[in-house]
């Protein structure tokens, strides 16, 4: 009958999923582990804005490469705007440009970035002649001061920019700096009067933009700000500066996105525009490789696959796919095992939150606010509220609390209570109501079990859904889920005992 | 461990998952479920069908309606108030007595009116029903407890729970409100469950907290050997709950009353299964016994006589 269907469905399904996975694995080339260092990242600019119905014409600089990084497969998403990539002055620009447009408009650009950690040859390149510097009245008086002190405790060039940039950086009492960039200069600010007094000392310079390659802690966000540097010609070639420490070179994973003081995107014929850059770990070499072999032979599994998402969207995947195992290991702790748990899927959310908080913060921070939570709600029951304002009532005082943990916590010098902002709010205050009413009714220990429940439940989910291993194979091969179905739809028919049932029914199974 | 799972096995202890798939999944259809999880539409289709339930004073189904309260109550001193979806005895409130503006609990502590018109408010805003959604709450008669029962429970109405299977009477037991259920008959609240023999009406031994038990905890009586008194009419009333409702594995849940007799309570879609260790007896034996022969059994009285002639409990025990 029916159970038959199930098991016919059931096979069907792993079928289907089995063997899509394996054709991934052995034709086309998917690796089933992940690699251990990743050297490929995908780089993403986003410009948005509203146009007014005029003619557009968007620029953007794209990035050129260095000896460090290379860049290839860049894409561009035009959606019906003309397209050319010019270069000048050592940088690339991208313009798009239209007849008319209105409305809310989107255009990306996409480059697959690089990593080699050989170093090319030094090529003696052109000096380029300094600017001028500008500088007259009071500032020149300034500038003069301030270079010549740094000078007179400088060795060489080098020496000498670190100490330039150490003195602009903490500006203290040296008037002449106050003078110059003002009481608390942004970093960007920093560079430019840096460039203006180096090509006073007649050193060549220039402001160099980029981004950070490198993960993100938290996966759902993944935009990157963009960072300020300087590079000084020393008569072969620049060499970079980090304007906040003043140590040179800069560190190995700032990518350089374009030279000199324009902002990224220029944008005639339209307004509130937004610039969002995004950069995420490529999928490691071997699956790269599998899924460039794939394009080319035109594989639909390949084209079709998450790989043609947008690189945030990506990012948004990994962690949904997860979800499911983690909703599998819940099935078995309570339909094999008898845990009980507030809510039904609530522990796999907040395994979701222990990603970024770590399991153990984690734990902590949901105890306490929890507890804080039960104690507002036990005073308010004898107030006797109406449910609905109650329950409001419990979530502001929640994120109250949220709040105040992080604040407390980052003036202790943690970055343990920033994280708490990522539980899910609405689940923390269904636990606490859903908690305390059971209390009421049930007793406390009854309390005590489910909370406990919840709390191991979410804690096993982690630790599956954390695995590199597991995401690694959810991400790349999303057809094993289908395997997941089918175990999930058989446990959907499992009439066995519980482990916990043993337990209840033990007065039967004495004698 | 498997020792124990190998011996619950050769009991015939149905267990959740097991009851989940196999019987309420199977044998009772979801339209059906508000038929029983609305204690109003139960009480309606009841007295339909010419059965006895605790009569209803009022129903409160919007919070202006709890200032009418007063006129609702009239010159009553003792009631029940409880939520229409309620489950597991939540939110049920006892009155027993009254003085003016102020109400006595079975359990001797005084709420004012105040209080009564919050735990109102309450139910109809969902604290107490089965998925929160807003509730109704009804205020009916307070069953006066038949004193068979006297010397084995505490405060509190003790209730008979039969599980019917097909229209047949399959497991019984009676509930017995202790110190620590608050007066309330919900095992997992902490009242004693005692087995009945179908056949005869008889008590077994209890079960309290998972545990087999002798003697109430609070009284001392002895749960075993008491005589539930018409236990025929009982077997009857609860197996003929099977043309009223049309669920195929339901909890029929009987009060007797001084007065009224037996008096439907409620009915319950997904009965509980701890009556197995009041019993000392697995259900699946009886279940699949039924399961097989319940085609041959045509009237209400055939299928009484049934559960007489196959579930009685061997004297040796």
């Amino acid at each position: 009958m029916s159970k038959i269907q199930l098991y016919v469905l059931a096979s069907v399904v792993a079928a289907v999923g089995l063997s899509v996975f394996l054709y991934k694995v052995y034709f086309l080339g998917f690796p089933v582990t992940p690699a251990k260092e990743v050297h490929i990242w995908n780089v993403e600019a986003r410009i948005k804005f509203v146009a007014e119905g005029k003619p557009v014409k968007v620029s953007m600089f794209i990035p050129t490469g260095t000896r460090r990084f290379a860049v290839m497969d860049e894409t561009f998403a035009s959606g019906g705007y003309g397209l050319v990539a010019t270069e000048s002055e050592g940088n690339r620009l991208a313009t798009w440009s239209i007849r008319e447009a209105t409305g809310r408009q989107g255009l990306y650009y996409q480059a697959v970035v690089q990593v080699s950690r050989t170093k090319a040859p030094q090529v003696d390149k052109k000096a380029p002649k300094p600017a001028s510097p500008g500088f007259e009245g009071p500032t020149l008086a300034a500038a003069k001061t301030f270079i010549e002190g740094v000078k007179a405790k400088s060795a060489d060039t080098p020496s000498m920019v670190t100490g330039l940039l150490k003195g602009l950086a903490h500006p203290g009492t040296d008037e002449n700096v106050r003078l110059l960039v003002g009481g608390k200069p942004s970093v960007e600010k920093r560079v430019k009067m840096a460039i203006r007094l180096l090509s006073y000392a007649g050193i060549p310079a220039r402001m160099v933009r980029g981004v950070r390659i490198r993960e993100e802690k938290a996966d759902l966000a993944a935009k990157v700000p963009i960072i300020h540097w300087l590079e000084v010609f020393d008569g072969k070639d620049w060499t970079s500066f980090d304007p906040i420490t003043g140590n040179s070179p800069v560190p190995d994973d700032w990518f350089p996105w374009w030279t000199g003081v324009r902002n990224m995107a220029h944008v005639e014929g339209g307004r509130s525009v937004q610039v969002i850059i995004s950069v995420s770990p490529r999928i490691q070499e071997g699956v790269q490789a599998a899924v460039q072999h794939g394009q080319r032979s035109k594989a639909l599994l390949v084209q079709f696959s998450l790989f043609s998402l947008p690189v945030a969207t990506q990012a948004v995947y990994k962690v949904l796919l997860l979800i499911p195992v983690g909703t599998f290991v819940l099935i078995i702790l309570r339909n094999v095992v008898g845990i009980k748990t507030f809510g039904t899927f609530m522990p796999v959310l907040i395994a979701l939150s222990f990603r970024e908080t770590g399991l153990l913060r984690g734990i902590f921070l949901f105890v306490v606010i929890v507890a804080l939570g039960l104690g507002v709600r036990s005073y308010l029951e004898r107030l006797k509220l109406l449910v609905v304002p109650r329950l409001a009532a419990v979530l502001i005082v929640v994120v109250g609390f949220m709040a105040l943990l992080s604040v407390v916590s980052h003036h202790l010098g943690g970055h343990t209570g920033l994280s708490v902002a990522l539980f899910p709010l609405v689940i923390l205050t269904m636990t606490i109501e859903r908690m305390s009413v059971v209390w009421e009714e049930r007793g406390p220990e009854e309390a005590f079990v489910s909370g406990l429940g919840s709390l191991t439940t979410a804690a096993l989910a982690f630790v599956v859904m954390k695995s590199k291993y597991l995401e690694h194979l959810v991400f790349v091969f999303p057809e094993l889920l289908l395997v997941v179905l089918a175990i999930t739809l058989l446990m959907g028919r499992y009439s066995g005992y519980r482990l916990m049932d043993l337990h209840r029914f033990r007065a039967l199974a004495k004698e | 461990m498997f020792g124990m799972a190998k011996r619950l096995k050769e009991m015939g202890v149905l267990a959740i998952n097991r009851r989940n798939a196999d019987y309420t999944l199977w044998y009772n259809p979801r339209r059906l479920y508000p038929l029983v999880d609305d204690k109003l539409r139960t009480k309606e289709l009841a007295l339909k069908h010419g059965i006895a339930v605790p009569e209803l004073y009022g129903v409160i189904e919007v919070e202006g309606q709890v200032r009418s309260l007063g006129k609702m109550l009239g010159e009553r001193t003792d009631f029940v108030v409880k939520p229409a979806h309620g489950s597991g005895g939540e939110g049920i409130l006892v009155i027993s007595g009254r003085v003016n503006e102020r109400f006595r609990k079975a359990d001797g502590t005084i709420l004012v009116q105040e209080e009564l018109e919050h735990h109102i408010f309450s139910t109809l805003s969902g604290l107490y029903s089965l998925g929160g959604q807003p509730d109704k709450a009804l205020i009916e008669y307070r069953v006066q407890f038949d004193p068979v029962f006297e010397k084995i429970s505490y405060q509190g109405v003790p209730d008979i729970r039969i599980i019917v299977f097909l229209g047949v009477p399959v497991m019984s037991m009676v509930r017995l409100p202790t110190r620590k259920s608050d007066g309330k008959a919900n095992l997992h609240q902490g009242a004693v469950g005692a087995g009945i023999d179908i056949s005869t009406g008889m008590t077994l031994n209890g079960v309290w907290d998972n545990l087999v038990v002798t003697e109430h905890p609070d009284t001392g009586a002895p749960v075993r050997g008491n005589l539930i008194p018409d236990w025929d009419g009982l077997l009857d009333l609860a197996a003929r709950c099977y043309e009223i409702t049309g669920l195929g594995y339901q909890g029929v849940d009987i009060v007797l009353d001084r007065d009224k007799g037996p008096l439907i309570l409620e009915i319950n879609a997904r009965p509980g299964l701890n009556i197995q260790i009041a019993n000392n007896a697995g259900l699946l034996p009886r279940l699949d016994l039924v399961k097989s022969e319940h085609r041959n059994l045509r009237s209400v009285a055939e299928r009484v006589q049934f559960a007489k002639d196959h579930f009685a409990v061997d004297s040796a025990q």
